[in-house]
């Protein structure tokens, strides 16, 4: 998230006026304490594997990045020029914090990190990617995962 | 957006005040990156939600952002010239003198966010000047189309030039570099002249990817340009 303030004109005024999803619930759950999470990062970076098929425009689709891709194995085919890249050229963890979940769980802080994390296209309407996030969601709870570490772009 | 996260109510948010595209706040801190990741992860400890939680710590300021006014070029590049066919002469001869900055913040990172296209950075600038000069000229691709190949080579222009001069010292700023490429650069040069010579082009993906998603909204209010709205 960013100062609104701080987003040029034509940028903000879209990003005020953007449609948003209403739910008529929101739901919480109390689970286990952090120090026992299993944590999966999903990024709306279009972050993908070098060789994997690009994000096109408008694509409600994920990509997933296997925990031990090399960090020069990951790029980026966002559409928007409307974010700063260049600090994800100096550091992926500055958008992407693997190494940082890795950094915690030898801290004790969190339990485990998953072995797989997922990327979708931010900018794309919420509810095109519904079926994505539920297989995503899948995913995640076949190995595990109790902890999405949603990190927008 | 904070105002976002107001009205979505997710369980747990943590809103951050660092520009977008750096959510984690500084690269290669370690420890500032931990420190907001502890924060974001902490949130799981609230008994109760929906919890929009604000984060205090912003960047130091001395890697802040920097002023438009005052910007020079510490690499030694030809001055943009202003007739076209030497421009495009220049862009070729630009990435031949920016190279040795790029393979420097290679080896530094051990990684490059260069590929997405997937051809040589002088191919890919190639592909650039052919299409200024005439724009019907082939994908150097035959499996993507000319629209989305002009998006991908332009953008691994830009992320070769920003790699090279944000491994000089003291230019991680994210505008320091951004306004180096595009207003003393001759690929800045260029693309400027794509996005005005394409805003209405019959492609719809030549014509969204001049109007929409080539430069950057605040550097085409800097220079007092027409900012397309997303329909």
């Amino acid at each position: 998230m960013a100062r609104l303030e701080d987003i040029p004109e034509g940028e903000r005024e879209m990003l005020k006026r953007l449609p948003l999803p209403s739910f008529d619930t929101t739901p919480f759950v109390k689970g286990k304490p952090i120090s026992q999470r299993r944590v999966s990062i999903l990024s709306t970076a279009a972050l993908q594997k070098r060789d994997d098929k690009v994000f096109s425009r408008g694509e409600a689709s994920y990509q997933v990045i296997p925990g031990d891709t090399t960090p020069n194995d990951i790029i980026m085919s966002h559409g928007s020029v409307n974010f700063d890249r260049s600090g994800f050229q100096q550091d992926l963890n500055v958008c992407f914090p693997l190494e940082r979940l890795h950094d915690l769980v030898g801290e004790g802080f969190i339990g485990s990190v998953a072995d797989y994390h997922y990327t979708v296209a931010g900018g794309v309407e919420p509810e095109r990617n519904e079926g994505s996030a539920r297989q995503i969601a899948g995913l995640m709870q076949r190995e595990c995962v109790d902890t999405v570490l949603l990190v927008p772009i | 957006m904070r105002e976002h996260s107001e009205d979505i109510k997710p369980p747990r948010a943590l809103w951050v005040p660092y520009e977008l595209g750096r959510p984690l706040g500084l690269p290669n801190d370690a420890e500032f990156q931990k420190r907001v990741s502890r924060a974001c992860l902490g949130l799981l400890d609230a008994d109760s939600g929906p919890v929009l939680e604000d984060y205090p710590e912003d960047i130091p300021a001395d890697t802040g952002t920097v002023d438009f006014i005052g910007m020079s070029c510490p690499i030694d590049l030809p001055y943009p010239p202003s007739n076209d066919s030497e421009l495009t002469r220049s862009l070729l001869q630009e990435i031949g003198q920016i190279a040795p900055w790029y393979d420097l913040a290679v080896s530094q990172r051990s990684r490059t966010t260069v590929g997405i296209s997937g051809l040589h950075i002088i191919d890919a600038g190639r592909f650039l000047i052919d299409f200024i000069e005439d724009p019907s000229s082939p994908s150097p691709r035959p499996d993507v189309e000319v629209g989305p190949m002009l998006k991908y080579t332009c953008e691994d222009l830009k992320a070769f030039y920003s790699e090279a001069m944000s491994a000089q010292p003291g230019m991680s700023a994210s505008l320091t570099v951004e306004n180096w490429l595009w207003n003393e650069t001759v690929l800045g040069k260029m693309l400027w002249r794509l996005r005005e010579d394409h805003v209405n082009y019959p492609d719809a993906c030549v014509g969204y990817l001049a109007q929409r998603a080539l430069i950057p909204d605040r550097q085409i209010q800097f220079k007092g340009a027409l900012v397309f709205e997303t329909a």
